[in-house]
């Protein structure tokens, strides 16, 4: 019992030291600069989805339906983010945009593919083939699990 | 010119919030955490009615960034089930975002194929 | 024959010399403010070959060879080759050795290996188990983020806290005669782990365990930080130096102006823009090979504790929340 007792006893000053360091760590680190970050990424997340309307206003004013013409836009925008990452020149807009330059359908693309291109070398199956799908993978699943879900809920509530 | 706009500002919002989720919480959250809550999150307001008012008022500023992509899959998913039933819930979310989800693999793939990385 | 001091240090009787040396390193380190002491900068990430990892093997290997080369020496005058990367199964250095063909050990320390080969090298001679051992590691920036990180195409956004793994490679040939600088002693370090599970901030991760073995290093071998002209640790950064400062005074013992850091060194942290500073297991190989041997040899220096932390963890038990262990080990070099 006394064994067990010192343990535990061990193991929380173990804790105590962890969080002090923890706290101690937190007062050295450099802060991010968040205003800067936000208005960066406000401004490169507000000019790809201007770029975007353009488009969009281009394939309506050429006679698509609403829906094809936002299909076509966003197959257009992929096209523009998986070009500009082949070049080489997404990841220097990323660094700047952070967020803005992740969450449109471009940062998709670059998300598709970066690893893919990095992974040519190990083949095209198991290297570009399944790479493509690091991060395109999860969110696919996660959109379609998720989006599936709601059609039956909206099918029992009819 | 308003629409133009419109689509800056709301695309940009949404872009704010993002990078205050990656400033703001644990190192651990990367782009691929934030690309999934989009789509999911974008699912989940849709197919509450509230993501269409935004699309309505800013267009591409709604339909570029992921969460665009959700919406489309719910109202895909949503509308399918009005037509067929049941086997909507399953084909429609796919069948409504289909272009971008091939132009994905497509030019994905063929840029993974020609270029090489450089830095 | 050399003894051990202490709780966890050495000293060696018949003191190691090491009596040549080289690096090579990558274009952005060739930038940087120790161009000038480097053997061989290349411009080329991929050095000609079809792979990162090929690049990265060729430079380990090269490195070897060059560091022999210099004193006239070939590759089987060797008896031993102690070397170590950052890679998964530490394929850059197996891979050099196959194509060296000297009897080999591979070591992986992360970010510490120079250190540790250094140390068990001199083990090695002072035991006379061997009279020539040819040491070095490696790493390369573009084969490290990938194993680590994200690939370098994508566009995410660097910590502050983060390091710039360095593109470099650093060899020392220690024998048991010869002139040049000698390992008279060191310290071999305990893994130790404070909880931080960030693998963008390695600094806070191995900052206490540099902290550790530099007052066991003081205890075992009765110095203080004024035995020593430099306190030299490999790759804190900015955010390990500080954290260390701090670790140092609630101890009593305030070595600042003695400190530098190879990470801080490698690069011109204002106008490059490498954040926390350089890391990986080529960043103290090649500061210490490069710039640190040419002063001692010149006598610049005339006696200086080198110590190199390394972070032990691996992506995967990081994905599964592991804190990151990480261990330093020091060496005491005099001219």
């Amino acid at each position: 019992m006394v064994a067990v007792k010192g343990n535990n006893e061990q193991q929380q000053e173990q804790e105590n030291q962890r969080e002090e360091y923890r706290l101690l760590v937190e007062s050295v680190k450099p802060k991010h600069n968040i205003l800067k970050n936000c208005v960066m990424a406000f401004l490169v997340g507000g000019t790809i989805c201007v770029i975007g309307q353009l488009f969009l206003d281009f394939f309506i004013s050429q006679g698509l339906g609403e829906r094809e013409a936002a299909a076509v836009t966003a197959g257009t925008m992929v096209f523009l983010g998986a070009f500009l990452t082949g070049i080489g020149v997404y990841d220097q807009i990323g660094k700047i945009g952070g967020a803005g330059s992740i969450i449109p359908i471009t940062g998709f693309a670059n998300s598709i593919v970066a690893p893919a291109m990095e992974y040519k070398r190990e083949g095209f199956l198991f290297g570009v083939g399944a790479k493509l799908f690091t991060v395109a993978g999860p969110v696919l699943v996660y959109g379609i699990i998720t989006s599936c879900l709601i059609g039956i809920i909206y099918y029992l509530l009819q | 010119m308003l629409k133009i706009l419109l689509a800056f500002v709301v695309g940009g919002l949404i872009c704010v919030i993002g990078q205050l989720l990656m400033d703001l919480t644990r190192p651990s959250i990367t782009p691929a955490h934030i690309l999934v809550g989009y789509v999911t999150g974008g699912v989940l307001l849709s197919s509450v009615g509230l993501y269409q008012p935004l699309v309505d008022l800013a267009g591409a500023g709604a339909t570029i960034p992921l969460s665009g992509f959700g919406h489309s899959l719910a109202q895909g998913a949503i509308k399918a089930v009005e037509q067929k039933g049941l086997l909507g819930a399953f084909s429609g979310g796919i069948e409504s975002t289909a272009v971008g989800v091939a132009a994905a693999v497509i030019f994905g793939y063929a840029f993974a194929v020609l270029f090489n990385p450089r830095s | 024959m050399g003894q051990k001091v202490g709780q966890q240090s050495v000293s060696f009787s018949q003191p190691p010399v090491i009596t040549s040396s080289a690096t090579i390193v990558g274009p952005e380190e060739g930038a940087g403010p120790l161009a000038q002491y480097f053997d061989w900068v290349i411009d080329d990430p991929l050095f000609g070959e079809k792979s990162w990892e090929k690049a990265e093997c060729k430079m380990l290997e090269e490195s070897g060879k060059l560091a022999l080369k210099k004193i006239k020496l070939e590759t089987q005058d060797a008896d031993l080759f102690l070397a170590g990367d950052l890679l998964n199964q530490i394929v850059s250095a197996n891979y050099s050795a196959r194509g060296l063909e000297i009897p080999f050990f591979g070591l992986f320390g992360a970010c510490s290996t120079f250190v540790e080969a250094m140390l068990l090298a001199s083990m090695l001679i002072d035991g006379g188990f061997a009279e020539r051992v040819l040491l070095a590691s490696s790493s390369h920036h573009l084969t490290a983020e990938r194993q680590f990180r994200f690939p370098v195409e994508q566009g995410v956004q660097r910590p502050a806290t983060g390091q710039w793994t360095a593109t470099a490679s650093g060899a020392l040939v220690v024998e048991a005669q010869g002139d040049g600088p000698r390992i008279v002693g060191g310290t071999i370090g305990k893994v130790v782990d404070m909880g931080i599970t960030d693998m963008n901030n390695m600094g806070a991760a191995m900052a206490p365990a540099a902290a550790d073995t530099l007052l066991t290093h003081f205890k075992d071998t009765g110095t203080n930080p004024d035995s020593y002209d430099l306190i030299v640790t490999g790759d804190l950064g900015k955010v390990g130096q500080k954290l260390l400062i701090e670790l140092l005074k609630k101890q009593g013992c305030n070595p600042a102006d003695k400190l530098r850091d190879c990470g801080l060194m490698l690069y011109d942290t204002e106008k490059q823009d490498m954040h926390a500073g350089g890391s990986g297991c080529g960043c103290a190989a090649a500061v210490f090979a490069g710039y640190f041997y040419s002063e001692l040899k010149e006598q610049k220096y005339k006696n200086i504790l080198l110590m190199a932390t390394g972070a032990l963890m691996s992506p995967i038990t990081c994905q599964q929340g592991e804190s990151i262990p990480a261990i330093a080990h020091a060496v005491v070099v005099s001219s």
